[in-house]
């Protein structure tokens, strides 16, 4: 078996200031990989790296292609890069209006997606469209709002529609929870999950939520500094830290 | 099928001076298929860290725990996340579960993990729930809602649901009544007859005499009684 994503030597500076410092892990089909940290630890640039939102100064990002096998998805073309965005990848920003068109209505934003691959077909594109607003609980009858009638959770749940509606192998997520009520965040949680298991996706999720990352991640990896200070299964780096800032980390969360 | 080689565990407290605190050594232990062994010892003896250790939750500072051929001690992270979805169960004290999801999904789940048909899993979660006497009207709730003895019949129901080859049992029949206790230990006896190798903490002596094949005292693997 391949690995869908091998990242080795991922590293990324501002001037002087160190963004991600050689970053290497494989990433297995199925399998759902948490990255937390304080601010500024590096995690965002990491997504953002290994998403191709921004050019590192060293290391390869392979993607296992259903063409070609592993590729560097850096030294790739621009349009390769772009259709691989647009088919086997996904990104779901943390602020849905980053991730949505806000002037589109709910159904296009979803259909939009399935045009880019070359879906033409207009009662297909609308019935796939209902079907995904019906599995991320947007009732049918709003299709033809926009998003901006839409409530921040609701928002978030149709990026996610929008996002998988082409069927990726692996979703990137910066923060999909952040900024949402707890009861909204628990039902977000659950609908990843399902879709996880149901679609065999393979998701690397940004989060700052220890307890986020302990319900939906499989591994996980600690970052300060721009360095990974551990990694691991996420149960045992939570429950066992073996470094220090980890150890910190966990401590230093508030019991409910 | 468990079968454990001279293990040690310290913790590091790297922000409280880093003191190293040395809490097992020479742990040895081999548990056969179709064989239940109970860990004992007073509390803090270390039976629960023998355990998280055995499921990979803390990572052992050296020896080995091989599970069906595979070392938890060195294994990477997905052979391990594989042998905890085929081949090991644990059922904690504590039901940790997604907010929301009713409990039937929540004891179906080890089954479609690997891969068994929607119906089939549903099938084999409603017989567990209706045999741990869970009430049919709460099964399309979410768990986190429960009594805490109820919240432990799931808790063991979806640790049964899925025919592990390895179980960790950790304290299954706390907290339970004469009735559910019975049917706990039902469960264990088949699992055993089916082939489990299964290790338990049972605070309950009755239980543990009725399932227990053998008692290893983890008092011998402290770091004071190998000096």
């Amino acid at each position: 078996m391949t690995p869908l994503l091998k990242v080795e030597s991922l590293t990324k500076r501002y001037g002087a200031r160190i963004g991600c410092s050689d970053v290497s892990f494989d990433l297995w089909p199925g399998e759902v990989m948490g990255i937390v940290g304080e601010s500024g630890s590096g995690k965002s640039t990491l997504l953002n790296c290994m998403a191709g939102h921004l050019a590192p100064d060293a290391g390869r990002v392979m993607f296992d292609t259903r063409t070609e096998g592993l590729q560097d998805t850096i030294t790739m073309s621009e349009p390769e890069r772009r259709m691989l965005g647009r088919t086997d990848w996904a990104f779901v920003h943390q602020h849905a209006r980053d991730g949505l068109r806000m002037n589109v209505s709910a159904g296009g934003n979803v259909g939009e997606r399935l045009m880019a691959v070359g879906a033409r077909h207009y009662g297909e594109i609308r019935d796939s469209a209902e079907d995904w607003l019906g599995r991320v609980e947007i009732d049918a009858s709003r299709i033809d709002d926009r998003p901006t009638a839409f409530s921040g959770g609701m928002q978030q749940r149709l990026q996610i529609a929008r996002n998988l509606v082409t069927g990726p192998r692996l979703v990137f997520m910066d923060e999909p929870t952040g900024g949402l009520d707890v009861s909204v965040q628990a039902r977000l949680l659950d609908l990843l999950r399902g879709l996880v298991r149901e679609m065999g996706l393979s998701a690397i999720i940004v989060t700052h939520d220890l307890a986020v990352v302990r319900l939906l991640a499989d591994r996980l990896m600690v970052m300060k500094d721009g360095h990974v200070v551990e990694k691991g299964l996420t149960d045992q780096v939570l429950d066992d830290p073996q470094h220090a800032y980890t150890q910190l980390l966990v401590s230093s969360v508030l019991q409910v | 099928m468990i079968e454990i080689r001279d293990v040690s565990k310290t913790f590091t407290l790297h922000n409280q001076g880093s003191a190293v605190i040395r809490v097992m050594e020479g742990a040895s232990l081999s548990v056969a298929a179709g064989e239940c062994v109970a860990l004992t010892g007073a509390s803090g003896a270390g039976k629960s860290t023998l355990m998280r250790m055995i499921y990979g939750n803390y990572l052992a500072a050296s020896g080995e725990i091989l599970i069906g051929g595979v070392d938890v001690v060195r294994a990477q992270p997905r052979e391990i996340i594989r042998l905890r979805r085929e081949a090991l169960g644990y059922v904690s004290q504590f039901l940790r579960v997604v907010p929301r999801v009713p409990t039937l999904d929540v004891v179906a789940e080890p089954l479609l993990a690997v891969g068994v048909d929607r119906a089939a899993a549903t099938e084999r979660a409603r017989d567990l729930l209706t045999r741990l006497r869970i009430p049919e009207r709460l099964w399309s709730l979410s768990p986190t809602t429960f009594s805490g003895g109820e919240q432990q019949r799931v808790n063991i129901a979806r640790g049964f649901a899925h025919a592990y080859p390895a179980l960790l049992l950790d304290e299954p029949t706390a907290s339970l009544d004469a009735a559910n206790r019975d049917t706990v230990l039902d469960l264990i006896h088949e699992a055993k007859a089916r082939g489990a190798a299964i290790v338990g903490i049972f605070h309950d002596a009755e239980a543990r005499a009725a399932v227990c094949d053998r008692v290893v005292d983890v008092t011998g693997f402290s770091p004071q009684a190998a000096a």
